[in-house]
């Protein structure tokens, strides 16, 4: 999303095709990221006691990195299963702000659709499509473009998921496999700064998210979230002429 | 009940109410149509989300939060940014990060 509206003039008409195609491109970088760290889940939920069988299948089932290495471990300790389902949830609720975020480009879209593209709705996926469905041309077949980014990341993580369980304990601790996922938010953060306020909200989140550490089962996620986008809104006004 | 079960049943549940999420504002949303303020603020979506993620994985480490240079995250993290920045890619970016940890992890 960084050169605004001109990097997508390509797909100005494209067909379905071209659509699945960007969004392809646009994901396979991203899975230098991905792979390292469904590695480290494989191993992370092997080493919490889960079968392999049920570490493998988390990831169709459940398909959210980041919670699925809390619930092998909340499943290790033994924590009440209402708690882990809580937990869970709290760690997912940042994609009903995704949703809501690529609901007005899917509109008349059928439902089977719009299922299968919320199934897909992973932070990578939203995060390497959402610069296009902004910003760049509307054309009746853009959704191409998130099914692409979203099948891309589904596949990628399936693949590691499994060689991860089979492989991952042979990886030394020192590779430090897991930094992978951060480094992979920051290649998509930094590009999609664009405006003063845009900084803003990204310094009033991450600062939230270190001070709000402390809350019970999660919930600094959405607090920081909120947090850094209320401030957007609220400093919008020192942006200059550009408004979005 | 069977173990195995359980911890499939449990699994599904999970999955179902994520799945939830996800479809919330894309299904109901056909009534569901923001506003221009609405709009800007769904814009502040990345940029928010996705620094809440980063920041614990660099700064948060076995359960404190660590700012000074002896946190080789940190360094590394700094040197992604750069990359980031300069370079716009994706690629580079975890690669030069990768290494960048690698190097401080050796060094110090």
């Amino acid at each position: 999303m960084s050169d605004g509206g001109a990097r997508w003039a390509h797909l100005d008409g494209a067909n379905w095709r071209q659509e699945l195609a960007g969004g392809v491109r646009m994901e396979l970088p991203i899975l230098l990221g991905v792979v390292p760290f469904g590695l480290v889940y494989g191993v992370l939920g092997l080493q919490a006691g889960l079968p392999a069988w049920a570490v493998i299948a988390m990831s169709s089932l459940l398909f959210a990195g980041s919670s699925q290495v809390v619930f092998a471990q909340l499943w290790g300790a033994q924590v009440p299963v209402a708690v882990i389902g809580g937990t869970v949830g709290v760690v997912n609720l940042r994609h009903m702000l995704y949703s809501a975020s690529v609901a007005q480009f899917l509109t008349g879209l059928p439902l089977r659709w719009k299922m299968l593209l919320a199934y897909l709705l992973t932070d990578e996926a939203y995060a390497a499509a959402i610069g296009r469905l902004m910003l760049g041309p509307v054309n009746p077949m853009r959704h191409w473009f998130l099914f692409g980014t979203g099948f891309t990341l589904w596949l990628g993580w399936q693949l590691s998921t499994v060689a991860g369980v089979l492989i991952g304990a042979t990886i030394p601790s020192g590779w430090a496999l897991d930094f992978s996922i951060a480094l992979t938010f920051i290649a998509l953060l930094v590009p999609a700064l664009r405006r003063r306020s845009e900084f803003v909200a990204a310094a009033v989140a991450a600062s939230v998210a270190l001070l709000a550490q402390g809350m019970p089962h999660k919930l600094w996620i959405m607090a920081a979230a909120l947090a850094g986008m209320l401030a957007g809104m609220a400093c919008r006004r020192f942006d200059g002429s550009k408004h979005a | 009940m069977n173990d195995d079960l359980w911890l499939l049943l449990v699994i599904v549940a999970c999955g179902l109410a994520t799945f939830a999420l996800r479809l919330s504002f894309i299904v109901g949303g056909a009534q569901f149509k923001p506003g221009r303020r609405m709009q800007t603020v769904l814009g502040y979506v990345p940029p928010a989300v996705l620094a809440a993620l980063i920041a614990p994985e660099i700064f948060v480490r076995q359960g404190h939060i660590v700012f000074g240079l002896d946190n080789p995250r940190l360094l590394a993290g700094a040197v992604a940014v750069a990359v980031a920045f300069f370079t716009r890619s994706v690629l580079a970016t975890i690669t030069c990060g990768l290494l960048a940890l690698w190097v401080v992890q050796r060094l110090f």
